[in-house]
């Protein structure tokens, strides 16, 4: 999945409302509880158990295994109770959510309680029966994630033969069984000159939306920072290819574009700030601030199987409450006047990069560490280290040499 | 499948597609449009015509109903209610009734 779910599109408007529409769009503070009411939206990660091996998931480095995963009652339960909270949609997410054998019957679950269900695979495991079963279950949305517009950088890139040319055949099936699909290109410095093609593709599929998602450094993205970080030329090549489709297919293909934090000089607003809008369960049953909080060491996140609530680890719990509103921050955010803007940046990547979760992200150029890892990002950009270590239960796995002979790289 | 691109007109028999929901949040004490990844606050005039998209009624039948309930005139309701169908199908929450079930 792509981390640009993190930024909440379900509270971002989309292109601007026309004047009769009568539409606006929800704000999370319209709900209930004043300060930080119940997100519309929330990202399940049922398993962490994944065909591909892509080298920059979201999923923490440390991934939890199919033993500890919830039960199919453990998370019908959440459901009802997140039903019951308010929350609108879901986000049946992974790992590959469908490499859960009750995916249709918990699907079916969220349609009985009167949640809203959003796909987000990888799609390799799907079949026609299984996806049919899954739009009679009630299933509304599905979104696909592609890792290049052709088999040789993206079944490279996913770690596994044969996954574009399957993703495809899933594409064209969503459409068939007439349920919208948005096409999730994450984007790297080994893929970005496909990206014109890529956007074909998704006109193509017929999708209704496309990602452009530029990785997100944390957690195995990290890990594999100097074979995909982009250069700044290429950045900027691509903010221009995106501006041009966008105007281009208005009304065909809606684009996000999410640009990689590096390269800018304010920090992401990630998670629309942290316990503001945004949580996320594991697949063992944490609730989490973010996909990515668990790489927060010292912090403990409360479970669903816990005698508490989800209500109150949502409010009460001391993770959510650490770094919530403005109360913690450090110089220079406490007295910067976009402190509300962007509460601050990103939490996981403060942690990953200055090891204090409590600092200001470094991709924030009032941040001292900025200019030093701004640099070195550079560099690695262009280096020539384009060999891949693919994520899995084993703690990665170095891509061999064979794979090695055709990089795309810079 | 179903076309995106409706052009409405008083003979059309609007309906909300399968993936474009609208339903009451009793949380939030409003009316809610759910579609992918989006949460939507229709007003209450829109949320009226809404519910009287159901793929049988046609727009011309719409608009006699409401020109009726809130003694208006027939034209203006007509203008109105075309512009914003329109808009609500430009944006994908609406889809046209196919022909004849029969």
């Amino acid at each position: 999945m792509s981390d640009t779910l993190a930024d909440n599109k379900t509270t971002t408007p989309g292109p601007n409302a026309a004047p009769s529409d009568g539409l606006a769009v929800l704000e999370s503070h319209r709900s209930a509880a004043e300060t930080h009411g119940i997100p519309l939206a929330v990202l399940l990660e049922i398993t962490h158990r994944c065909p591909l091996q892509c080298p920059y998931c979201s999923n923490p480095v440390e991934l939890d295994r199919g033993s500890t995963e919830l039960s199919t009652d453990e998370w019908k339960k959440v459901l009802s109770e997140l039903a019951e909270l308010g929350v609108l949609q879901i986000h049946f997410s992974g790992g590959e959510p469908t490499a859960r054998k009750d995916i249709v019957e918990l699907v079916q679950h969220a349609t009985d309680v009167g949640l809203y269900s959003n796909l987000i695979t990888s799609a390799v495991l799907l079949t026609k029966d299984k996806l049919s079963a899954l739009a009679d279950a009630g299933l509304s949305h599905v979104q696909i994630s592609f890792q290049g517009n052709e088999p040789s950088v993206a079944d490279r890139v996913a770690g596994l033969k044969d996954a574009h040319k399957k993703k495809l055949e899933v594409a064209k099936w969503t459409r068939e069984l007439d349920m919208p699909l948005t096409v999730n290109a994450v984007m790297h410095r080994q893929n970005l000159h496909q990206l014109p093609d890529i956007i074909q593709m998704a006109v193509d599929l017929d999708a209704d939306r496309l990602e452009v998602a530029n990785v997100q450094y944390y957690g195995w993205a990290l890990k594999n920072r100097a074979a995909l970080m982009p250069t700044i030329e290429q950045i900027e090549e691509t903010s221009r290819i995106v501006e041009e489709a966008q105007v281009r297919l208005k009304g065909t293909l809606a684009i996000d574009y999410v640009v990689p934090d590096y390269y800018a000089l304010r920090p992401k607003k990630c998670m629309g700030g942290w316990g503001r809008q945004f949580f996320n369960i594991s697949p063992a049953g944490k609730v989490l601030p973010c996909h990515a909080a668990e790489s927060i060491t010292g912090l403990e996140f409360e479970s669903v199987r816990s005698n508490h609530s989800i209500a109150w680890i949502w409010q009460n719990s001391e993770a959510f409450n650490r770094y919530r509103g403005t109360g913690w921050m450090p110089e220079p955010c406490k007295s910067c006047e976009f402190r509300e803007v962007d509460y601050g940046g990103c939490r996981c990547q403060a942690f990953a990069l200055t090891g204090d979760a409590g600092n200001t992200d470094p991709a924030c150029a009032l941040s001292p560490r900025h200019e030093e890892i701004f640099k070195q990002a550079e560099r690695e950009s262009a280096g020539t280290q384009n060999r891949f270590l693919y994520r899995n239960f084993a703690g990665g796995t170095l891509e061999t040499d064979e794979h090695q002979d055709n990089p795309n790289g810079a | 499948m179903a076309s995106r691109n409706i052009s409405v007109s008083e003979t059309s028999r609007p309906k909300l597609p399968r993936h474009t929901k609208l339903k009451f949040d009793e949380t939030r004490q409003v009316w809610v449009i759910l579609a992918p990844e989006r949460v939507l606050a229709p007003d209450e005039i829109a949320v009226e015509v809404l519910q009287l998209c159901d793929g049988v009624r046609s727009v011309a039948e719409m608009v006699d109903q409401l020109a009726e309930k809130y003694a208006a005139p027939r034209e203006a309701i007509a203008t109105d209610v075309v512009a914003m169908l329109q808009d609500l199908a430009d944006k994908g929450f609406l889809t046209e009734a196919r022909e004849s079930t029969a």
